[in-house]
């Protein structure tokens, strides 16, 4: 199968060498589920504070359809509903606090028995109600995802992100459960084509999959250059199909769904084996953390209790990341808990975080060459600089992954990615405002429309009336000018006053008066603020 | 619970600074500079001296003018490499002064008066180098002739900070011309290629030592690619539109023409084509853009080379085309990925 090289690009120093032991993060004290994603809806709490729950026990419903359910991540007492102060202290989230109990009993739903029989409505049921989102770092629930009928599925095991092995752990424990699960996905979307992408180093899990896979060949198993970020959407579905997805739409807008292997894997265990969403596999590494593993973590597990397992932190330990070294959130304290999308907590030290001096751009062009978006990175900051929006949006700053590739090699140690997140939040504030104005002149205007439109058809009725008056009069005087055709204009209200009757001509216009009085005609508003 | 410093990502080690590329830039000049040093002694390296003392000092006065940290110099010696390739275009003899004026322009007028390093439109060392080429035409165009290394470097020094020649010399039998000027001077009197190249100025294919200061300018020319300093685009596009524009000239008429070698291997094209029109700041960003300001500063030597009233042009071309860069790279923007448009 040909491969497509996509734009841009690094290859990145993996950091992968060994892979580190595999080991069952044991279970906290505590839990913390947040209810909703930091500064978004929580979902609605269906449990009690002091009400016992089993692992697997359904916390809470989604409020929409771009919501998931939560379950309980473990047996236990649910010991607080509330906010907490998470990642972003500027936004608290609602959040159940689980006090483990030990016993670790579960609750399930039913699985289903030959889920290739299945409707697939039922499966797309059975994924939304275990909970399940994309477990890559997106976080998007699956179900919508899926909902989608396309003719090629994508199942991304390029994790390309230094130091994450997350998926390459997976692939290699869980081979099976990544075969099945993106077997059903492809009868729920019913895609004709099914393709498990992972990089070309992670010779392992290739071996794996191809061993679980066996002599079937409903599956392909391509490997893809390790250039980062090789596991972007995007710039897979580029490298296996030489497709570009439109910019801004989804890439089910061209008939792929692409899952991560995690997702698929969990797809096939809340199927076959009715099993929500309650742990994930999370690589702790960087040389800020003493051990580094790859655990299945509970969610809920806060931070802090993982990294106690992997040794604690070095002593140099200066900066927390969650995510990997190129796309991860640096984290102001270790209280968060593991969510859906974590996929890696990454602990530097001093040596590495050393603060880079930063110089002009000298417009060496080097962001530009690795850019996967082929952006122009360099004009782009200048725009956001400038703050001159309709610029950056000349240059397609919402086209930007943040990939961070451009500002890895800028030798200015220009932060560019910082540049664009902020240019991309003032963008949407900027919409965000224009739709609102745009909204209250569209109303305006409505209104406006409106009442100019009853006030020319009160005269027209009012003319009408007259009119037929008028006619009722000349029956009545027997000289019979013809009706007038419609559409031919009708006679000039001057030409008849002599014949008609003068009586009902006066109440016609006292009756005129009288509603002119009810409704007195408003004042011409404003014109509307062009700029609003 | 532990707290952190939050901080932007990515959060990868960075894998260079602009102070490496510089540092690169000046490694790469090195054997240029024992070329030229072999070939025209060791009045080159005191220009070299020179002029980055001026640039160094002036850079200093125009950082506390402005009102930044006279430190920056240290994370951007940048001033270094406009110093160096400015004091190679001068000769060897050249007066003091003329550095003085060529780093006051460089420094002030190309770079602070733009907002500094990474501002600036124009080269700085062209601009410097323009400067005084227009200024002080005779100084500026004073070559003694390639192989005058053994000069004894007190007297040179002697010469240039206080214009005594040493007894042998005199002032006119140092201003021997360059090849090119010797090509344009002579052409101009209707003499053929083919004799003008006899005279022993000129070597296999350029000027006589002048051809091996070229190669090894392309040697570290060479070295910044493989560096991933410079890409490839630019010394291909000035050396490839050069051989293109000037070989069918000189297959129809090589009495006429100077073959295309010549035209690559004599004066400041070599320098320009690796180190000059390189300059990221002053050039083109996108691989398109690269490739046209290329094409234009190949071109344009040669229509000055051949029409205009100074024999080499290198340095004019360079600057008119910084000057339409922007321009170029605001219609040469890739294609967005994923979308139908060149944003
Ligand atoms: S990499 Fe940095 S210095 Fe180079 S052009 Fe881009 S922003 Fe400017
Ligand atoms: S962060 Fe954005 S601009 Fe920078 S390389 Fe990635 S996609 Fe391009």
């Amino acid at each position: 199968m040909p491969l497509y090289p996509f734009p841009g690009g690094l290859r990145l120093p993996a950091g992968k060498d060994t892979l580190p032991p595999f080991a069952v993060c044991p279970l906290p004290e505590r839990l913390i589920v947040p209810l909703g994603p930091p500064g978004g809806p929580a979902a609605f709490c269906r449990v009690a504070p002091g009400q016992p729950v089993r692992r697997g026990t359904r916390l809470a419903d989604p409020l929409d359809a771009a919501g998931a359910a939560v379950h309980a991540p473990a047996a236990g007492v649910v010991a607080a509903i509330g906010p907490r102060v998470l990642a972003d202290p500027k936004a608290p989230v609602r959040c159940v606090e689980i006090l483990v109990d030990g016993t670790d009993a579960r609750e399930t739903l039913p699985p289903v028995e030959s889920p290739f029989d299945a409707d697939p409505a039922e499966l797309l049921q059975r994924i939304r109600d275990a909970g399940i989102v994309g477990l890559g770092g997106a976080g998007f629930p699956t179900a919508i995802k899926a909902g989608t009928p396309c003719r090629h599925l994508i199942v991304n095991g390029a994790e390309c992100e230094p130091l994450v092995q997350s998926d390459d752990t997976l692939m290699r424990r869980q081979a099976a459960d990544v075969i099945a699960g993106a077997r059903v996905l492809a009868r729920i979307t019913g895609a004709s084509e099914v393709t498990i992408a992972l990089e070309d180093r992670l010779t392992a899990a290739r071996a794996a999959l191809a061993e679980a896979l066996g002599a079937n060949t409903d599956l392909r198993i391509v490997t893809v250059p390790s250039i980062y970020p090789s596991g972007g959407e995007r710039q897979l579905i580029y490298s296996l199909t030489g497709q570009e997805v439109p910019g801004g739409q989804p890439a089910t807008a061209i008939g792929i769904l692409c899952q991560n292997v995690a997702t698929v894997a969990a797809v096939w265990r809340a199927v076959r084996h009715g099993e929500p969403l309650t742990a994930r596999l999370v690589t702790v590494a960087g040389r800020g953390v003493m051990r580094p593993t790859v655990f299945e973590v509970r969610l809920g597990t806060p931070f802090e209790w993982v990294i106690t397992q992997a040794g604690g932190y070095a002593p140099d330990a200066a900066r927390l990341l969650e995510g990997g070294p190129m796309m991860g959130i640096a984290q102001p304290h270790d209280a968060i808990p593991v969510t859906k999308t974590t996929t890696a907590i990454v602990v530097q030290t001093t040596s590495e975080t050393a603060p880079a001096m930063e110089q002009p751009c000298i417009r060496c062009g080097e962001c530009a060459r690795v850019c996967p978006v082929r952006l122009m990175p360099q004009q782009l900051l200048t725009a956001v600089r400038r703050e001159d929006w309709a610029q950056t949006q000349a240059l397609a700053l919402r086209d930007c992954i943040e990939c961070g590739c451009c500002s890895h090699v800028c030798p200015s140690h220009i932060p560019l990615v910082d540049w664009y997140r902020f240019g991309k939040a003032e963008l949407d504030r900027r919409i965000d405002t224009r739709q609102r104005a745009d909204r209250s002149r569209a109303l305006f205007l409505g209104r406006t429309q409106r009442l100019e439109r009853e006030q020319a058809e009160r005269v027209a009725r009012v003319a009408a009336r007259k009119e037929s008056l008028a006619q009722a009069a000349v029956v009545v005087t027997v000289e019979t000018p013809s009706a007038p055709a419609a559409g031919e204009p009708s006679p000039a209200p001057s030409t008849a006053p002599r014949t008609m009757d003068k009586a009902a001509v006066l109440a016609a216009i006292a009756r005129g008066k009288a509603r002119k009085a009810a409704n007195p005609p408003r004042p011409a508003p404003p014109a509307p603020d062009e700029d609003a | 619970m532990r707290t952190f410093p939050v901080h932007g990502g990515p959060h990868l080690s960075p894998p260079r600074h602009v102070r490496h590329v510089m540092v690169d830039v000046l490694l790469a000049l090195v054997p240029g500079i024992a070329a030229h040093v072999w070939f025209f002694g060791v009045g080159v390296l005191v220009q070299l001296i020179l002029a980055a003392g001026f640039a160094i000092a002036i850079e200093a006065v125009a950082l506390r003018w402005r009102g930044l940290p006279v430190r920056r110099i240290g994370g951007d010696p940048s001033v270094l490499v406009t110093a160096a390739l400015f004091a190679l275009c001068l000769p060897p003899l050249a007066p003091w002064w003329i550095s003085l004026a060529g780093m006051l322009a460089a420094v002030v007028l190309a770079r602070h008066a733009y907002g500094g390093m990474g501002y600036n439109l124009f080269n700085p060392a062209m601009v410097g180098y323009a400067v005084v080429l227009i200024s002080f035409p005779r100084e500026v165009s004073g070559w003694i002739a390639a192989g005058t290394q053994a000069l004894d470097p007190l007297d040179v020094i002697r010469t240039i900070l206080a214009g005594d020649l040493p007894a042998p010399l005199r002032w006119d039998t140092i201003s021997s011309a360059t090849p090119l000027d010797t090509v344009k001077s002579l052409a101009a009197r209707g003499h053929m290629i083919g004799e003008i190249r006899h005279d022993p100025q000129f070597g296999d294919f350029g000027g006589r030592g002048w051809e091996w200061i070229a190669n090894a300018y392309a040697l570290g020319g060479l070295y910044l690619l493989w560096r991933g300093v410079i890409r490839w685009q630019v010394p291909v596009a000035v050396i490839g539109s050069v051989i293109a524009v000037s070989a069918p000239l000189w297959l129809l008429d090589a009495d006429v023409h100077p073959m295309p070698l010549q035209h690559v291997f004599s004066g400041g094209l070599m320098l320009a084509a690796w180190f000059i029109a390189t300059d990221p700041v002053t050039g083109c960003a996108s691989p398109r853009g690269r490739l046209l300001f290329g094409i234009g500063v190949g071109v344009l030597t040669l229509v000055i080379r051949r029409w205009g009233s100074y024999p080499d042009g290198v340095a004019f071309a360079v600057l008119l085309m910084n000057g339409a860069a922007p321009l170029i790279d605001r219609y040469t923007r890739p294609r967005v990925f994923g979308t139908g448009s060149h944003a």
